[in-house]
């Protein structure tokens, strides 16, 4: 691991100045993805701002009757969150079909959002990837490219976004709450969060140098039948192959929103029209313009029938 | 360097590390308290678990630095060889081992596993997510798959959980 100096911030504003002050600084609060990365050198920050000590934790109530979701709520209190149980269903399902007991511990709200791929290219320092050094090429497109993107992925780079817990926020329509270096705050869409690969694949958010996140907003509850259906290699504790979240409300209608098949959790409005039609017509509608590479072709035929099986637990 | 302080095993304990220090490392490297063990050092399984305020984590994945103030039990807090812990004795009754590497954090994850159900955090294969979860084999399954035992004493290590969770119930 390349050295690093280390601060404890005390308030966002601060952490967010703190960044721009320190050229190579980034953000610590879980740490469970980013001192993973640092170990393989593929993260090499000089300076740490660890915000673990902001008073970011706590769930509230909206007056809307939303929830505001502190950055810093660990995985596991989130998922428990008698609120989000009873209202957010499908939140907290798909925390927990992610990580294991140790990492929900630690991981939290806005370091799962910002979690990197991984693509098995990006991790191997030996090999050109465009995320990990931009311009050197991606050796995941002709390679071994089974768990990766089958839609909105560029000639630059076919990474997925690994996050279960994104694609519900994807589909309850979260929108994510941040402070800027000069103490402005503003808020982002989910839908506007992640950016596509293009050519710079690896610039991935909408966040700016040094903006912080300090919360996650859900609207007020939808109701209707919550489902996440994550499939994967082993039964526990494995990314996504492709996964499923769904709203399924008693008249047929709905929304959907998938993980493991794009750059970000891939929700697409108009394809929910489709609902009352079926899985096909839905996963056509979603998955239109799809290339597929010759080893992941399978994830197309897979989204329908999990949303198949999604739909047919619904209306049990 | 770096100053941190935090308890390990209720002992106050005062460190100057390289910043680079894991939690792992201050415990076996500066502590002496070789009993966590380092297996992958990248999260994935769950050799080095131990129980910092209340809940377990992988403390390969943790900068000590982090760690101020904070109380930190390890595989050495939790029993000794002459009192141990009951979840050190079942392991020990029902052979929950082969080579014994991965037990420390087996164990130190198994005793937070029964503190998580009876605390009601739900867990994947929890039928009903407004219901408080109990004990069973799949619950233990799934909350222990994040340590791997590569000598495959899952079943010895699920019937040593379950005689925990049934003696305390």
């Amino acid at each position: 691991m390349k050295s690093f100096t280390y601060e404890r911030a005390d308030a966002p504003a601060e952490a967010a100045a703190a960044a721009m002050r320190t050229p190579g600084s980034r953000f610590i609060a879980g740490g469970t993805n980013l001192l993973d990365l640092m170990k393989l050198e593929i993260e090499t920050p000089a300076h740490l701002i660890d915000v673990n000590r902001l008073a970011l934790d706590k769930i509230e109530p909206m007056s809307d009757g939303g929830l505001r979701i502190g950055a810093l709520v660990r995985n596991t209190d989130l998922a428990a969150d008698a609120r989000v149980r009873r209202d957010y269903a499908l939140l907290s399902r798909a925390l927990l079909a992610g990580a294991s007991g140790q990492l929900r511990n630690r991981a939290t709200t806005a370091g799962n959002l910002l979690q990197r791929t991984r693509c098995p290219y990006f991790y191997d320092t030996n090999q050109p990837c465009n995320k990990r050094t931009p311009g050197s090429g991606c050796a995941a497109i002709g390679g071994f490219n089974r768990t990766l993107a089958v839609i909105g992925a560029s000639e630059a780079c076919i990474a997925t976004h690994p996050s279960d817990m994104a694609v519900a926020m994807r589909a309850l329509d979260a929108t994510i709450e941040t402070v800027r270096p000069d103490g402005k705050t503003r808020t982002v869409a989910i839908v506007d969060f992640y950016r596509a690969p293009g050519s710079t694949p690896h610039l991935e958010t909408a966040l700016e140098p040094g903006e912080l996140i300090t919360a996650v907003t859900l609207p007020k509850p939808v109701g209707g039948t919550h489902i996440y259906h994550k499939v994967r290699d082993r039964a526990s504790y494995a990314f996504a192959l492709i996964s499923v979240g769904a709203i399924i409300q008693r008249d047929g209608s709905g929304r959907v929103a998938l993980g493991g098949v794009a750059y970000k959790p891939w929700r697409v409005e108009a394809a929910e029209a489709e609902m009352p039609r079926g899985a096909r017509a839905v996963t056509t509608a979603l998955l239109a313009g799809a290339k597929p590479t010759h080893e992941n072709a399978f994830k197309l035929l897979l989204v329908e029938r999990t949303l198949s099986a999604a739909l047919a637990q619904a209306r049990a | 360097m770096v100053k941190v302080s935090f308890k390990v095993n209720g002992q106050a304990r005062a460190l100057e590390l390289d910043t680079r220090t894991t939690l792992l490392d201050a415990l076996r490297e500066h502590l002496r308290l070789t009993g966590t063990k380092k297996g992958c050092d990248h999260g994935q399984c769950g050799a080095c678990t131990v129980i910092v305020e209340g809940r377990r984590i992988n403390s390969c994945l943790s900068l000590a630095v982090m760690h101020e103030g904070d109380s930190i039990t390890t595989i050495e807090g939790l029993g000794t060889p002459e009192k141990m812990h009951p979840m050190q004795a079942a392991f020990v009754t029902h052979d929950g081992y082969q080579c014994g590497y991965c037990t420390p954090g087996q164990i130190c994850s198994a005793v937070a596993v029964l503190n998580e159900i009876k605390a009601g955090v739900p867990s994947h294969v929890s039928a009903d997510l407004t219901a408080r979860p109990h004990v069973s084999v799949d619950e233990i399954r799934e909350r222990m798959s994040g340590n791997i035992c590569r000598c495959g004493a899952y079943s010895n290590i699920v019937d040593a959980i379950t005689e925990v969770a049934g003696r305390k119930a």
